[in-house]
């Protein structure tokens, strides 16, 4: 993954599993909201391939990528909502456009769907009324608006209180044994990390490549990377002594 | 054994000072009030000194020093960095703890290789060409941009294009009615002006009748379609500039295209669609009210009596001289929407970003609609129309 001359990220190789609840985690500035956006759509990558269930992405055609677009759904890190339409009219947007539903039933779902990410009563509101953290969890609802079957998050715990994050959490976990939803997230949390996760990929700035995947409490357990170490256990180290920082 | 210290310039006093050790050490002696208002011995001294005295070990002695703010950790840091690139042993064990502290702080994330920005001047010859590869970047842009237009249009024709109508309407009553009053204003102006600076001209001759030719025929052909279209992409090609900038600084537009909707269908149709309604309708008021202003100052100034501008005007322009008004308008209005929802669409992620996008897409407009009209005259020339 490059910008122009200056490469981010070489040698990824990794597989995400249906149902999987996927981590991307590393430093700051090492490439994973890059890395996301190589994976939904929004850049190319500079050499290499990305494969939707045996489905080469970026060789394929704009109209069969647009197809693979609309079973997949985003939440941004600031939300990302129209700011020119209310809650209700974000996620009514794509309801409209890919569903035949009659308009009661598409008001009844976008109702359905902001209760469930606790902004029941919220619809007329406007993004720029409500703050940071409900416009997060309003668009996570417009991300999940038509069930997607793999769901992206790029940090979407930050700026949510802990309340909200654990309850994050859990509708994740909801997601995926009811529907059967793939989750792939960019995080720092480490609670939501060890009570999620199942698998993962460590990037890193400085060799700017992959260093492990795996479940993330195998990798704690196992990992013999003192830089994976460092950020799983918050600095402390496996034994929870300080570790230096000289 | 130097000492420097400030009673004069303010009151806060901060003093230090090197003093050589045996076997090649040295210590620092740090005394006074290390405030952000004290006046200090700037760095460069000591490690000048350090740098004569080729210093094996230093040590810090803060014996007399009473009270400290940022000053000192940020003063102590160049030293430390110093002492580490000459592979001098460096003791702070004195130091208060808060300051050993910060230093640690300070120093515990090395600097990125490669991170640190180097300012150059550019000579006259590589500025030439960053200019040159950029005007062919925007150039790719825009015949990309045109592009993905023509197959959205083509979309729209085949009713497979996706907005929402209650947009295409926002849209509409911004350029078409929200744009009456500044429109008449300045129509009605141009027409004064065209017809008094003519009927100066034309009055030595004693053909002021003309002037009603003069007016009726520069506005229909020219000065409506033109005034209006400058208008326009002032008011609405700035506008739309704007709002598409600032739905990308926001990853709005990133949002519609993950949903699998395209941005050019569901943004640049309807605003486009709005002016292309908007503004022929516009232009042809323009006209009239260019016209009416010509028959104040004809009336007014030159004794031209309304009936004899009337018949003049019904003599010198016919329907074909309104079509190239109405015509050009049109083409009009797909420059400014054009140059509005490119420069909006390519906005980078900051907010000078979205006013340079802002301010790119007037200029942009301006040259397009200028040019065109240029070729427009001058092919209708040829082709006597």
């Amino acid at each position: 993954m490059a910008y122009g001359d200056f490469v981010i990220q070489r040698d990824l190789n990794f597989t995400i599993g249906r149902g999987e609840v996927f981590i991307v985690m590393g430093g700051s500035g090492c490439g994973k909201s890059t890395l996301l956006k190589h994976l939904i759509g929004l850049q190319q990558p500079a050499k290499g391939e990305v494969f939707y269930d045996k489905q080469n992405f970026w060789s394929a055609d704009a109209e069969q990528r647009l197809q693979v677009m609309r079973r997949i759904g985003v939440l941004y890190q600031s939300g990302a909502l129209f700011s020119s339409l209310t809650l209700a009219e974000n996620i009514a947007l794509p309801l409209g456009e890919f569903t035949d539903l009659s308009k009661a039933d598409i008001a009844d779902m976008v109702s359905y769907k902001l209760a469930l990410v606790g902004l029941a009563g919220f619809e007329d509101y406007y993004p720029a009324e409500i703050s940071g953290g409900m416009q997060k969890r309003a668009g996570l609802a417009r991300a999940m608006a038509l069930d997607p079957e793999i769901l992206f998050f790029d940090e979407p715990s930050a700026g949510l209180d802990p309340v909200s994050a654990r309850l994050l959490d859990d509708l994740i976990i909801g997601l995926r044994d009811t529907l059967g939803t793939t989750i792939v997230a960019v995080t720092h949390e480490l609670a939501s990390i060890f009570a999620i996760g199942t698998d993962s990929v460590f990037l890193d700035s400085d060799s700017k490549t992959m260093l492990a995947t795996g479940n993330p409490k195998q990798l704690l357990a196992e990992s013999d990377d003192p830089r994976i170490i460092q950020f799983l256990t918050r600095g402390k180290g496996r034994g929870g002594t300080q570790m230096g920082v000289s | 054994m130097r000492k420097a210290d400030s009673t004069h310039q303010s009151d806060i006093v901060a003093r230090v000072a090197l003093r050589r050790g045996e076997n090649a050490t040295a210590i620092l002696e740090i005394s006074g009030r290390w405030l952000r208002d004290a006046r200090i011995e700037p760095v460069e001294r000591i490690l000048t000194e350090l740098e004569a005295q080729s210093v094996k070990r230093l040590t810090i002695r803060p014996d007399g020093l009473e009270a400290w703010d940022s000053r000192l950790p940020c003063y102590l840091l160049k030293i430390a960095d110093y002492c580490v690139a000459k592979a001098i042993e460096l003791d702070i064990g004195a130091l208060p703890q808060g300051v050993r502290d910060l230093l640690a702080l300070a120093r515990a994330v090395p600097e990125r290789s490669g991170a640190r920005r180097h300012q150059e001047r550019a000579s006259l010859l590589v500025n030439i060409g960053t200019r040159v590869l950029g005007l062919i970047k925007d150039s790719r842009l825009l015949i990309v941009f045109v592009g993905e237009l023509i197959l959205a249009v083509w979309a729209l024709l085949r009713g497979r294009a996706r907005f929402r109508l209650l947009d295409l309407f926002i849209f509409v009553q911004d350029a078409g009615p929200n744009g009456f009053a500044i429109v008449s204003l300045i129509s009605l102006l141009v027409g004064l002006i065209l017809a008094f600076v003519g009927a100066l001209q034309l009055a030595m001759f004693g053909a002021q009748i003309y002037i009603a030719d003069l007016v009726a025929l520069g506005t229909v052909r020219e000065m409506g379609p033109l005034m209006t279209a400058i208008i326009m992409s002032g008011r609405t090609g700035a506008a739309y500039a704007a709002q598409l900038g600032t739905m990308n600084v926001n990853s709005e537009i990133d949002a519609l295209k993950t949903m699998g909707i395209s941005p050019m269908a569901f943004l640049v149709i309807p605003r486009m669609l709005a002016l292309v309604l908007m503004m022929p309708l516009l232009t042809l008021y323009a006209d009239l009210m260019g016209i009416v202003g010509g028959a104040a100052v004809s009336y007014g100034a030159f004794d031209v009596s309304l009936i004899q501008y009337y018949h003049e005007i019904a003599k010198a322009v016919d329907i074909a001289d309104v079509a190239v008004g109405f015509c050009k308008s049109l083409v009009f209005a797909v420059l400014i929407a054009i140059a509005g929802c490119m420069r909006g669409m390519a906005c980078g992620r900051s907010a000078s970003a979205v006013g340079d996008a802002a301010t790119a897409a007037v200029v942009d407009s301006i040259v397009y609609i200028v040019v065109s009209d240029s070729l427009i005259t001058l092919v209708l020339n040829q082709l006597k129309i």
